[in-house]
C-alpha cells in the first residue's frame, strides 16, 4: 500500500518524468528537424509542469491578500474606508503572507523537512516542504488574527481558509516559458532557412549532402549517388 | 563603494549593452552599428575594470536589484542580487576586454561575410550575446543565471547561422547547437528547480547556507542535472559535438568572440556552483571532481588528436578549444586553491590565445576566402603580419616559454604535483606534457604550411589584411607575450579569486 501511495501521491512528478523522457527520446530519435523541435518543446514543457508542481498546494489560492475581504461592504466606493477600518486585518494578512513566503524560504524550518515521508492521509498531493508547512502557517495566521477578524465574522472565516500557493516557481516558469517560445521560434526559423538552402529538413539527407560537399564522395555510394549529385548542384545554385 | 557617485556601477556592465542593443537595430547598415557596438564594448570594459579595481581594493560588492535587498532580520535578499568577487570580476573583465578588441576587428570581416543589410541585426545580436555573457557572470541568483544563459545562447544561435552566406553548413551547425544548448539549459533549470524544492531559495549564498549538511538524493540529482547541463554548454567531452561545426562555420569575428568568451563563462558557472553553492561539505562533490579528471584528460587527448587531422584550420582550432577545456576541468578537479587558480589562469590565457588565433584565421578568410590548409600555404610570404601573429599565438597555445601558454601549463603542473587524486600526480604531469605535444603537432602543421610550403603558383596576389584587423589581432598577440611578464596581474588575481571561491565557509568571496 505504501508503494501505491508513494506512486499515486506524486502522480504529477511521474507525468513530469514521463514527458521529459518522451521529449528527450523524440529529440534523439527523430530525423526530421521540425519533429526535433517538437520533441524539444515537449521536453521543456515537462519542466514547466515540474515547476508548477513545486509551488502548487491543493486548495491554495493566488497570492492575493484576502484579509481585506468584507461581507458588508462593496469594493467600489467603500474601498478607502475599508482600508482604514480594517487596517489591522490587512496588516495581519500581510504578515501572514510574508510569513508564508518566509517559511517556504526555509529560513526558520529544518530545511530537510522535505525529505520527510509521504504526506499523511494523502490529502496533500505532493511532497514538498512548503506543502507541509502551509496549512500550519495558515492556521497560525488565523489564530493570531482572530481578534482582529472578530469584528468581521465572514472575513475571519475567509481568512482561516486561506492557503496561499507559492507564487515564485510560477513566476520563474513564466520566464522559462518565454525562453522556450523564443527557442522554438529560432529553431523553426532555422528549419525554414535549412529547407531553403538544402531543399530538405531530414537529418540523414542533410548529413549526406554535407558529407558530399566535404569529401566529394557520397556518404552511401550504393543509394545516395544520384540524389547527392542532384542536390549538390541545387545547393550550388542556391 | 569604492568610487563615490557610482553606486549603480555593478549593474552597468549588463545594462549598457542591453539598452544599446535595440538601438543598434534602428541604425543604417554599414559603419554606424559597428561604431556604436565598439563604443559600447569600450564603455563596458571601463566599467568592468572599475569593478575589478573596486573588488581588488575593497572586497566583494553586493548589489540588490531594484533595492530588493535583505530586509531587517533576514539573511536572504528578496530580489535578485548581484555579487561580484574577484572570480567574477576577472571573468567579467576578460569578456569585456575581449569584446572591446574583437568588436573593432569585426568591421571588415563582417562586411565581407555578412549581407550588408543584415549588419544592424548582426551587431544587435552580438551586443545581446555580450549582455548575456556578462549577466551570467555577474549575477548571484541561480535562476537569473539560466535567464542570461539563454539570452546569450539564443543570440549565439542566430549569430552562428549568419555564417550561412559563406557556407550553408552554418545553418545545420546552428541547429545542432540549438538542440544541444537547449537540452543543456533545460537540464540546468531542472537542477535549479530541485535545489529550490530542497531549500526554497535561489540566491547562491543562501543556497549554500541551506544546503549545508543536506545530502539527500534530491540535492544530488539537482547537482547532477546542473553539472550535466553546464557540461553540455561547456562542450565538455563527451558532450562537445555541437562545438566544432558551430565555431567552424560561424562568421570569423563570431568564432573569435565565442571561442574566447562563451566557454570561459561556462567554466566560471561550474566553479561557482561547485564551490560557492555546494562546497566541500557536499559529499557528492568528490564524485564530480573524479569525473572531471577522467573527462578532462579524455578531452585533452581525444580532441587534440582529432584536431591533428582536420583540414579546416577553423575546425582544428575548435577541436583544440575542446582540448583546452580539458585542461580547465583538470585544474578544477584537483579541488585545491592552486588547481582552481590554474584553471582560472588558463581561462584567461586561453581566451587571449584563441582570440588571436581565430582573428588571424579571420584575416585569411577575408583575403583568401576560405580557411582550409591550402589557403595557408606560403602565407608567411603573402601575409607576413597575419602569419607571424598566428605563429606566436600558436606557440602560446602549445605552451612555449615567453608566452602565456607557458604560465598556464606551469601552474597546472605545479598544482598537479601538490594534489592527491585517483591518478598519481606524476602521471597527470606527463599526460599534460604529452597532450601539449599533440598541440605542437597541429600548430606545427599550420606553421609548416605557412613558413615552408611554397605559395601556390596559380594564386592571385593578395594584400595584407586591413590595418584595423591587423592592429586588433596584434593587440591580442602582444597580450599573449605581455601577460607572460606581468604574471602578478593574472596569477595574483586568479589565486586570490580561487582562495575566495574555495573559502566556502565564508560564502561568496569570503574575506576578499
Amino acid at each position: 500500500m505504501d508503494i501505491i501511495e508513494f506512486i499515486v501521491g506524486r502522480y504529477n512528478y511521474w507525468i513530469f518524468i514521463t514527458l521529459m523522457m518522451m521529449g528527450l527520446y523524440i529529440v534523439i530519435s527523430r530525423g526530421n528537424l521540425v519533429k526535433t523541435i517538437v520533441g524539444l518543446n515537449l521536453f521543456q514543457t515537462s519542466v514547466f509542469i515540474f515547476y508548477i508542481s513545486i509551488g502548487k498546494i491543493v486548495g491554495g489560492t493566488a497570492p492575493i491578500i484576502v484579509g481585506n475581504y468584507k461581507a458588508d461592504d462593496s469594493y467600489g466606493d467603500g474601498h478607502g474606508d475599508g482600508y482604514g477600518a480594517d487596517a489591522t486585518v490587512t496588516d495581519h494578512g500581510n504578515s501572514g503572507a510574508s510569513e508564508n513566503l518566509h517559511d517556504t524560504d526555509g529560513l526558520d524550518l529544518p530545511s530537510n523537512s522535505l525529505s520527510a515521508d509521504v504526506p499523511a492521509g494523502g490529502e496533500v498531493s505532493a511532497a514538498s516542504g512548503s506543502l507541509h508547512q502551509m496549512p500550519e502557517t495558515a492556521a497560525d495566521m488565523a489564530s493570531g488574527t482572530d481578534a482582529a477578524y472578530a469584528s468581521v465574522a465572514d472575513a475571519a472565516a475567509q481568512g482561516a481558509e486561506v492557503i496561499y500557493t507559492n507564487p515564485l516557481p510560477h513566476v520563474l516558469i513564466l520566464t522559462a516559458i518565454v525562453v522556450g517560445v523564443a527557442t522554438t521560434a529560432v529553431g523553426l526559423a532555422l528549419a525554414v532557412r535549412i529547407r531553403e538552402a538544402y531543399g530538405t529538413i531530414e537529418e540523414d539527407e542533410l548529413e549526406a549532402e554535407d558529407h558530399f560537399a566535404e569529401f566529394g564522395v557520397p556518404l552511401h555510394p550504393e543509394q545516395g549517388q544520384g540524389r547527392g549529385q542532384g542536390s549538390q548542384t541545387q545547393g550550388g545554385a542556391a | 563603494m569604492a568610487i563615490p557617485g557610482l553606486e549603480q556601477l555593478p549593474v552597468l556592465p549588463v545594462v549598457i549593452p542591453l539598452v544599446a542593443a535595440p538601438l543598434t537595430l534602428l541604425m543604417k547598415p554599414g559603419r554606424a552599428p559597428w561604431a556604436w557596438a565598439t563604443l559600447v564594448s569600450w564603455v563596458t570594459f571601463v566599467t568592468t575594470l572599475l569593478l575589478l579595481e573596486g573588488v581588488w581594493v575593497n572586497g566583494p560588492i553586493e548589489y540588490a536589484m531594484g533595492g530588493w535587498g535583505a530586509p531587517d532580520g533576514m539573511t536572504a535578499p528578496l530580489g535578485i542580487t548581484y555579487y561580484i568577487d574577484l572570480a567574477n570580476a576577472l571573468v567579467l573583465t576578460l569578456v569585456a576586454g575581449i569584446a572591446s578588441v574583437v568588436f573593432p576587428y569585426a568591421y571588415y570581416s563582417v562586411e565581407s561575410e555578412i549581407d550588408h543589410r543584415q549588419t544592424p541585426a548582426f551587431y544587435t545580436a552580438l551586443l545581446i550575446c555580450f549582455t548575456g555573457l556578462l549577466g551570467v557572470t555577474i549575477t548571484g541568483d541561480a535562476f537569473n543565471v539560466f535567464v542570461f544563459l539563454e539570452i546569450s545562447s539564443l543570440s549565439t544561435y542566430a549569430l552562428v547561422a549568419m555564417g550561412a552566406r559563406n557556407d550553408r553548413r552554418a545553418l545545420t551547425a546552428s541547429f545542432n547547437y540549438l538542440v544541444m544548448g537547449t537540452i543543456g539549459a533545460t537540464f540546468f533549470v531542472i537542477g535549479i528547480g530541485l535545489l529550490y524544492q530542497a531549500t526554497g531559495t535561489l540566491n547562491m549564498l543562501d543556497l549554500h547556507q541551506q544546503l549545508m549538511g543536506q545530502s539527500n538524493r534530491m540535492v544530488e540529482a539537482g547537482f547532477a542535472f546542473i553539472i550535466t547541463g553546464i557540461g553540455l554548454k561547456l562542450a565538455m567531452v563527451p558532450l562537445h559535438l555541437w562545438l566544432p561545426n558551430a565555431y567552424c562555420y560561424a562568421p570569423s569575428a563570431i568564432s573569435a568572440f565565442l571561442a574566447a568568451t562563451a566557454t570561459k563563462v561556462q567554466v566560471y558557472i561550474i566553479l561557482r556552483f561547485m564551490f560557492t553553492v555546494f562546497g566541500f561539505e557536499f559529499a557528492f562533490l568528490d564524485v564530480a571532481l573524479n569525473a572531471f579528471i577522467i573527462l578532462g584528460i579524455a578531452g585533452m587527448f581525444y580532441a587534440s588528436f582529432v584536431a591533428v587531422f582536420r583540414d579546416n584550420v577553423k575546425q582544428m582550432l575548435a577541436y583544440s578549444s575542446i582540448a583546452q577545456i580539458g585542461y580547465m576541468l583538470l585544474g578544477i578537479s584537483f579541488g585545491t586553491v592552486d588547481g582552481v587558480a590554474a584553471s582560472l589562469i588558463h581561462v584567461f590565457n586561453h581566451a587571449l590565445m584563441k582570440a588571436a588565433l581565430f582573428m588571424g584565421v579571420g584575416c585569411v578568410v577575408l583575403r583568401i576566402g576560405y580557411s582550409n590548409f591550402s589557403a595557408f600555404n606560403g602565407l608567411a610570404k603573402r601575409m607576413p603580419w597575419t602569419a607571424w601573429g598566428l605563429i606566436i599565438s600558436g606557440l602560446s597555445l602549445v605552451g612555449v616559454p615567453l608566452t602565456v601558454g607557458f604560465i598556464s601549463k606551469w601552474k597546472l603542473m605545479e598544482a598537479a604535483f601538490q594534489t592527491q587524486t585517483i591518478i598519481p600526480p606524476l602521471l597527470i604531469v606527463l599526460l599534460i606534457g604529452a597532450s601539449s605535444l599533440l598541440a605542437a603537432i597541429y600548430i606545427g602543421r599550420l606553421a609548416y604550411a605557412m613558413l615552408l610550403q611554397p605559395v601556390p603558383e596559380d594564386a592571385e596576389p593578395v594584400k595584407e589584411a586591413p590595418h584595423l584587423m591587423r592592429i586588433t589581432m596584434w593587440i591580442m598577440v602582444l597580450a599573449n607575450i605581455w601577460f607572460f611578464f606581468q604574471t602578478d596581474v593574472t596569477v595574483g588575481v586568479a589565486t586570490r579569486a580561487a582562495q575566495a571561491l574555495l573559502d566556502t565557509g565564508l560564502g561568496y568571496g569570503g574575506a576578499y
